[in-house]
């Protein structure tokens, strides 16, 4: 000691750690989607691969072209551009074309992540900005349904997914008819429910053997990949729980009333989107509110409006809106919700 | 009693459990340091007035004599630490980073443990509550906690005030530091140091508070517990900040601290137990504060342990008799989540100094800071229930007024839960640390 100099180091306090690091998040998070996304090509087949690649590969060339753009570090290595990208896939038809699911991936990254400042800064869930733009571009390819478990799903693609650019998408409907083992219908169980008051057995919609998007269709593994995330603390649980606390109270509310007329809370809970928007899309840290009784207010907020909307307006699908609604909402919602402190005095003593 | 009590272990809402690190060093009884050649004594070693010199340069001067009288009410006597000369009183660096007047001495060659005992022998049970009070001031004391604000000011409830409970610290929550815990094994004079404050701010019981890793305090203290039941031990659940006063009386009673209020306010007075047993040891001799129990520890330190040491060794004596390997080292003064990093080896150990902790600098390297995520961890980590996330974004935007306005920055006493639980490394605490010191820059400037 004291023969060659010391070379001490200085920090302020506290000198210990222990948090996983955000690229760990993250790359958490692409883990528990995995099963997910192998599960949504085991039914879709080389079709819903191909869709998910191109939507992953468009949000981190966007945000390479960005960083390069703005001269700003790289930030690709901090996977939530893969996320952005697997989340965005999972939420659209298997067949739906290439070209534009790659629009829907630059659209995601540009105007829902880049142009706030970048990953903590975004306002809205950036998958959701992505989608968003393309219901509104191409609304007849984002509610073209095929059929799950096609036989030659795994060599040939469906007709629609390798429409070139700019071009129109081939009809599936034909196909659909040939490769379908029963009488497909194309419409997912909201449209039947919505359009020809049809409702599918709960059951099956938990399990996934329904039409939907891609990765949208087992609540039943969606749940189990959540399930992951929560244990490992690197998704808030609370956040799913109150949207899906959200959606069943309203949806008993209507059912209440008038049960030949409004569908089940549980075939609400478990049919479409929901159920993976609850657990992966709502649950975007980034713009949800960090407060406590924040956190409940936003996801009971996306669950009541996600009925309200399937319920009452043109869309079939709606949990996409309630989420960039109450995204929106957070920061008036967190203003309301600050924690009341340890030893707080009342506000009478606060003033004088 | 609340709900959080209601389920199993007492505890306060929120926190953190970090790794302990204390295996190394709870077992190791304390063991007396020799003197360094040379010790230097800070005249402000306390939170108020620095003390004022009453030595001059080349006097000889004994051990346990008062050489630097309290200034006024917040301040308190400082005694010699070792028999020797002094050598100068000048200006020298200082934990805290800036430069501060100190008394230099030579210890003498010939030194002991022989301490200059006062004249009077202090009979402690006949005095007055203020005479007693005045006897608390003159051992010198001060909260040895790590605070260091002084004792005796703690101690002089204002006359509007009934105390109900003394609360006697024993979590020692911070990771590697056991200086408590051995004062709790050893020093039974706690007991006597925890009565005299009990008579000083007239309290009818005491409750000793320890953390459930110290399960064998209990068993070392209860035989010697009074059998009117007036003094207790109780282990609560082990996570920090449990040692804090606001968490201790909540975890205990489940009593709030107001925001920005005294513990006094709701019947309370909070002492650590070191400082408790310091003053049952010093004040029935009449003697002063001159030494104290230190942790010294880390992963390259080759004899880590406890130790007793004179007010006034520089660390540079410690890392050379305790043996630090390793090229590239923290050193910090305190424990590893609030402690002071110190910059020279000629810093000397004050009368609120806990532990010298030694860290690789390669084990704990943090990654670079990221944009915060709004995870809400830190939310889920502050004991004061305040909004960590909502605060670094605003100390960002230097928004200073409004942190401390909306958001009760005040309320935070800096215990580093945020940070230790941030995956973006965002440095919350010395954000807020900046913010308040501005803040109060800002309010002396205003008037």
């Amino acid at each position: 000691m004291a023969k060659t100099p010391l070379k001490i180091d200085l920090r302020t306090s506290p000198y210990i750690r222990k948090a996983p690091s955000v690229p760990q998040i993250m790359r958490n998070v692409v883990y528990a989607l995995l099963p997910i996304a192998a599960y949504a090509i085991y039914q879709f087949g080389i079709s819903a691969l191909a869709l998910m690649c191109t939507t992953i590969l468009a949000c981190i060339g966007t945000e390479a072209l960005f960083n390069k753009l703005s001269n700003k570090k790289n930030t690709i290595v901090d996977f939530s551009a893969v996320i952005t990208g697997l989340l965005l896939g999972m939420t659209l038809p298997a067949g739906f074309p290439l070209w534009m699911a790659a629009v829907a991936g630059f659209t995601a990254i540009a105007m829902g992540k880049t142009l706030f400042g970048g990953l903590g800064f975004n306002i809205f869930n950036p998958a959701l900005v992505g989608r968003a733009f393309i219901q509104a571009a191409f609304p007849v390819s984002i509610t073209t349904w095929t059929p799950a478990l096609a036989s030659d799903r795994f060599i040939e693609f469906i007709p629609s997914t390798l429409a070139l650019p700019f071009m129109k998408p081939l009809a599936t409907a034909e196909w659909s008819q040939q490769v379908a083992i029963d009488g497909f219908t194309g419409a997912t169980p909201l449209a039947l429910m919505k359009f020809q008051g049809i409702f599918t057995d709960s059951y099956d919609l938990f399990l996934g053997s329904v039409a939907g998007s891609t990765g949208e269709t087992s609540s039943l593994l969606i749940l189990i990949c959540g399930a992951y995330l929560m244990a490992r603390k690197m998704l808030d649980w609370r956040i799913p729980a109150a949207v899906l606390f959200g959606a069943a109270v309203t949806s008993e509310f209507f059912y209440f009333m008038d049960p030949s007329h409004y569908p089940s809370p549980a075939f609400m809970l478990f049919s479409g989107g929901l159920m993976f928007a609850a657990v992966f899309m709502a649950s975007d840290m980034v713009a949800s509110p960090v407060t406590p009784l924040g956190i409940f207010v936003f996801g009971c907020l996306v669950g009541f409006l996600t009925i309200i909307i399937r319920l009452f307006g043109g869309l079939t699908e709606a949990v996409m809106y309630a989420i960039l609604f109450a995204n929106a909402a957070t920061p008036i919602i967190e203003s309301y919700t600050q924690p009341r402190i340890y030893g707080a005095r009342k506000k009478i003593q606060e003033k004088s | 009693m609340t709900l959080f009590n209601l389920f199993g272990k007492r505890t306060f809402a929120h926190g953190i459990h970090p790794e302990e690190y204390k295996a190394t060093t709870k077992e190791k009884a304390t063991r007396r340091l020799p003197f360094a050649p040379e010790i230097i004594v800070p005249l402000a070693q306390s939170i108020g007035k620095p003390a004022k010199s009453i030595v001059f340069k080349g006097q000889q001067i004994t051990r346990g004599e008062i050489i630097a009288e309290a200034d006024g009410f917040m301040s308190v006597p400082i005694h010699a630490p070792v028999t020797g000369q002094v050598k100068s009183i000048d200006i020298v660096m200082t934990a805290k980073g800036e430069k501060a007047p100190a008394i230099t001495i030579t210890t003498s060659l010939s030194s002991g443990q022989l301490i200059l005992e006062s004249d009077i022998q202090q009979d402690y049970l006949r005095l007055s509550r203020t005479e007693l009070i005045q006897a608390v001031k003159n051992t010198g004391i001060v909260g040895l906690g790590g605070a260091a604000f002084p004792t005796h000011v703690k101690m002089s409830i204002p006359d509007d005030r009934k105390i109900h409970t003394v609360l006697v610290n024993g979590c020692e929550c911070e990771p590697f530091l056991t200086t408590d815990h051995r004062v709790m094994l050893e020093k039974i004079e706690q007991l006597l140091g925890i009565r005299i404050a009990m008579k000083c701010v007239d309290a009818p019981k005491a409750i000793i508070g320890i953390e459930d890793n110290k399960l064998d305090v209990l068993s070392a203290i209860k035989p010697h517990l009074p059998d009117d039941g007036s003094i207790s031990i109780e282990a609560i659940e082990t996570k920090y900040p449990q040692g804090a006063e606001k968490m201790l009386a909540y975890s205990l009673l489940g009593i709030e601290i107001p925001s920005g209020g005294l513990p006094s306010e709701v019947g309370l007075a909070i002492f650590n137990v070191a400082t408790l047993a310091e003053i049952g040891a010093l004040l029935p001799a009449g003697r002063g504060l001159i030494e104290r129990i230190i942790t010294i520890t880390g992963d390259t330190v080759e004899k880590s342990g406890n130790y007793l040491i004179p007010i006034g060794t520089p660390i540079r004596y410690l890392l050379e008799y305790a043996g630090v390997s390793g090229q590239e080292i923290e050193l910090i003064l305190g424990g590893p989540m609030m402690g002071l990093p110190i910059q020279s080896l000629d810093v000397p150990v004050t009368k609120g100094t806990g532990g010298l902790l030694v860290l690789d600098k390669h084990a704990t390297k943090q990654g670079d800071v990221l944009p915060c995520i709004k995870c809400s961890q830190c939310l889920q980590a502050c004991p004061i229930l305040l909004n960590p996330a909502e605060l670094g974004q605003l100390a960002a935007k230097r928004l200073y007024d409004i942190m401390e306005e909306d958001f009760h920055l005040n309320d935070c006493f800096e215990c580093g839960a945020c940070s230790y639980v941030c995956p973006s490394n965002i440095p919350l605490v010395q954000y807020f640390r900046i913010a308040k010191t501005l803040n109060r820059e800002r309010h002396l400037q205003d008037g």
